[in-house]
C-alpha cells in the first residue's frame, strides 16, 4: 500500500475523530459509568471514598419501595396525558388551518416562540400565572366568580397545572410538524379523491390520515421521549411537591442523588429511565423502517 | 348559500388563529410587563394593564446579583459549544456523507440513538467523572458536555445537507488536484450555510437554555443564567419583578430566533422529525 492510499483510507476517520472523541468522553463513557454505578452504594459526601458493591441491591430496593411506584405512576400520567392532548389538539388545528390563508405565516412565527423559550423561563412564567395571590389565573377566575385555588400546592391540582404548562409549550411543535406533513400530501391524491365524489371525512380517513400516519407516529414518539425525560419545568414550579404528587422519574433521579445523596440508587433510577426511552426509540425506529420498506 | 357558509368559515378561521396567537403570547407578555412594573405594581390585584414601563428591575438585577458574570458565562458557554458542535459536526457529517468506511453504518445509526440521551441521565456520572478529573466547576466541563449533547443532532442534520450537494462539484475539484480538506473547507462549508445556521440555532438554544447539567457542574463563579434564576427564586422568596426581569433576559435569544429566523427554526424542527 502506498502512502497515498493509506492517507485515503484514514481520511474519513480523521474527519470523524473530533466528534467521536467528544461523544466517547462526555456521553458514552458517562452512560456506561452510570450503568456501573447503579450496582454500587455511594454517598455523595463520601465521593472521595471507594463505593461499596451492592449487586442488584439498588434495583431490589426500588421495586420494593412505594415511592418508586408513585414516581412511575406520576410519570406515566404526565407523559401520556401531554402526548395524547398535544397530538389531538395539534392535529385538529393543523387540519383546520391546512389551507393557505393570508397571514398564516405570522401566526406560524408566533407559534414558534413557546418552543424556543427556555424550560426555566416556562417554569417561571407559569409559576407566576398560578401564583395564588398575584397570579393571572386566579384573577381571571375571580372575574368569572370562581374562587381562588392554590394551584401548585394542592396535591390534586399540581400535576394537572404542570400538564397545562407543557401543553401550552409543546402543542405548537406538534401543530407545525403535522401542518408541514399535511401540506406535503400529494395534490393529485387529494384531487383523485374529489373526483370520486368522496366527502371531507372520507377523504380524511382514507387518504390524508394514512399518508401522514408515519409522521404522526414519529411526532408522538418525540413528545413521549421528551416528556419522559422532562425535569426543568417541574423543578422550577413545584420541585416534585406537594408530597410526591409531581415527582417525575427525572425529578426522583435528581432528588435521590443530591438531596438524599445516594448516587448509586439515583443511577439505578436513571438507568430505568434511559431503558424506557431506549425501548420507545427502538419501537419507532423499527416500525418506521417497516413503513418505508412497504 | 354555499358561498356564504364558506365566507363564514373563513372568518371563523381567522378568529381561531387570533385566539391561538393570544394564548401563545399571553404568558410571555405577562412576564415582560411584570418585569417593567414597580414592585408595588406587580403585587396589585386587579392587575394594572397600563403603566409607565420602568427599567429599574433590570438595573437592580444587573447590579446586585453578580448578574453580569452569569450572563457572560452563558454567552461564552453558548457560543463556544455552538461553534465547536457545528465544526466537529460538519466534519463528521462530511465523512458519513462522502466516504464508505468500516463502521459507517454503526456510526450513522448511533447518531440517531444518541439523540435520546437526556441531560438528567448524564448528571450523576458526569458529576463524579469531572470531579475525579479535576475539571468540575469550570466552563470547559460544561462546554464539553454540551458539545456531546448537540453533536448527534448536528451530524445528522448537516449530513442531509451534504448528501444533497451534487457530487460532480467535488469530483471536478479532485481532478484539479484539491485534497479532501480543501474540498471540505472551500466547497462543502459554503454550500451548507443554511444547514449550519439551522444547526447553530438549535445548538445555541440547548446550550443557552440547559439547566440540569449546569446546575450540578457549575459553582458561583461559572454559573449560567438558568441556574442563577432558579437559585434566586429559592433564596429570596419570590420577588416577581426581579425574577421576571432575569427570565426575560434569558428569553432574548428565543425572541431573536423566533422573529428573525422562524423559517430556519421550522426547517430544523421538521427536519428533526420528518426525516428522523
Amino acid at each position: 500500500m502506498t502512502s497515498k492510499q493509506l492517507l485515503q483510507r484514514t481520511t474519513p476517520y480523521m474527519f470523524l475523530f473530533p466528534a467521536l472523541a467528544v461523544i466517547l468522553v462526555a456521553m458514552l463513557f458517562p452512560v456506561v459509568y452510570g450503568l456501573g454505578l447503579s450496582f454500587f452504594d455511594w454517598a455523595l459526601r463520601d465521593i472521595r471514598v471507594a463505593p461499596v458493591f451492592r449487586g442488584l441491591g439498588n434495583y431490589v430496593e426500588l421495586f420494593k419501595s412505594e415511592y418508586f411506584y408513585t414516581n412511575i405512576r406520576v410519570t406515566l400520567i404526565f407523559t401520556l396525558t401531554v402526548t395524547v392532548s398535544e397530538i389531538v389538539v395539534g392535529l385538529i388545528l393543523a387540519l383546520l388551518l391546512e389551507q393557505k390563508m393570508a397571514g398564516l405565516r405570522i401566526f406560524r412565527t408566533i407559534f414558534v416562540l413557546p418552543i424556543m423559550v427556555a424550560p426555566v423561563v416556562v417554569g417561571v412564567v407559569w409559576r407566576y400565572l398560578y401564583d395564588p395571590s398575584f397570579g393571572m389565573i386566579n384573577y381571571f377566575l375571580s372575574v368569572l366568580g370562581i374562587e381562588a385555588r392554590m394551584w401548585l400546592s394542592e396535591p390534586q391540582l399540581a400535576l394537572p397545572s404542570i400538564i397545562v404548562a407543557d401543553i401550552w409549550q409543546w402543542t405548537p411543535f406538534v401543530f407545525l410538524l403535522l401542518l408541514a406533513a399535511l401540506q406535503g400530501v400529494p395534490k393529485d391524491l387529494m384531487e383523485a379523491g374529489m373526483i370520486d365524489g368522496t366527502n371531507y371525512l372520507q377523504n380524511l380517513r382514507h387518504i390524508k390520515l394514512p399518508v401522514i400516519q408515519p409522521i404522526i407516529i414519529v411526532t408522538a414518539a418525540l413528545r413521549l421521549i421528551d416528556a419522559f425525560r422532562s425535569l426543568v419545568v417541574v423543578y422550577i414550579m413545584t420541585f416534585g411537591g406537594p408530597g410526591k404528587s409531581t415527582e417525575l422519574l427525572s425529578m426522583a433521579v435528581y432528588k435521590t442523588a443530591f438531596i438524599s445523596q445516594r448516587l448509586g440508587l439515583a443511577s439505578a433510577i436513571a438507568v430505568i429511565l434511559l431503558l424506557i426511552i431506549f425501548l420507545i426509540t427502538m419501537f419507532v425506529f423499527f416500525t418506521s423502517r417497516g413503513e418505508s420498506r412497504r | 348559500m354555499a358561498a356564504v357558509t364558506w365566507k363564514g368559515w373563513k372568518v371563523l378561521k381567522y378568529v381561531l388563529v387570533i385566539v391561538l396567537a393570544v394564548i401563545s403570547l399571553f404568558p410571555i407578555y405577562i412576564m415582560i410587563t411584570a418585569s417593567l412594573k414597580t414592585r408595588a405594581q406587580v403585587f396589585t390585584i386587579p392587575p394594572i394593564w397600563f403603566f409607565n414601563p420602568r427599567i429599574e428591575n433590570y438595573l437592580a438585577v444587573l447590579s446586585t446579583l453578580n448578574f453580569f458574570r452569569f450572563f457572560m458565562n452563558s454567552v461564552i458557554i453558548g457560543l463556544s459549544s455552538t461553534i465547536l458542535s457545528i465544526g466537529f459536526g460538519a466534519m463528521a457529517a462530511y465523512a458519513l456523507a462522502r466516504f464508505r468506511f468500516m463502521g459507517h453504518r454503526v456510526v450513522l445509526t448511533s447518531t440517531l440513538f444518541l439523540r435520546m440521551i437526556a441531560p438528567v441521565v448524564l448528571v450523576i456520572p458526569t458529576f463524579i467523572l469531572w470531579t475525579k478529573l479535576g475539571i468540575m466547576n469550570t466552563r470547559y466541563s460544561v462546554i464539553l458536555s454540551y458539545i456531546a449533547l448537540n453533536l448527534p443532532f448536528c451530524i445528522w442534520v448537516l449530513r442531509t445537507f451534504i448528501v444533497d450537494i451534487p457530487i460532480s462539484i467535488e469530483e471536478s475539484a479532485l481532478i484539479d488536484g484539491c485534497g479532501e480538506f480543501t474540498i471540505f473547507s472551500r466547497i462543502i462549508i459554503p454550500l451548507i450555510m443554511p444547514g449550519l445556521s439551522v444547526a447553530a440555532i438549535f445548538t445555541f438554544r440547548i446550550a443557552w437554555n440547559e439547566f440540569p447539567l449546569a446546575l450540578v457542574l457549575t459553582n458561583r463563579y461559572t454559573r449560567t443564567l438558568p441556574v442563577a434564576v432558579s437559585l434566586f427564586m429559592s433564596t429570596t422568596g419570590i420577588d416577581w419583578s426581579k425574577i421576571t426581569a432575569i427570565a426575560t433576559i434569558i428569553a432574548i435569544p428565543a425572541f431573536i430566533f423566533t422573529f428573525v429566523a422562524a423559517k430556519n427554526v421550522i426547517m430544523g424542527l421538521t427536519a428533526g422529525a420528518v426525516k428522523g
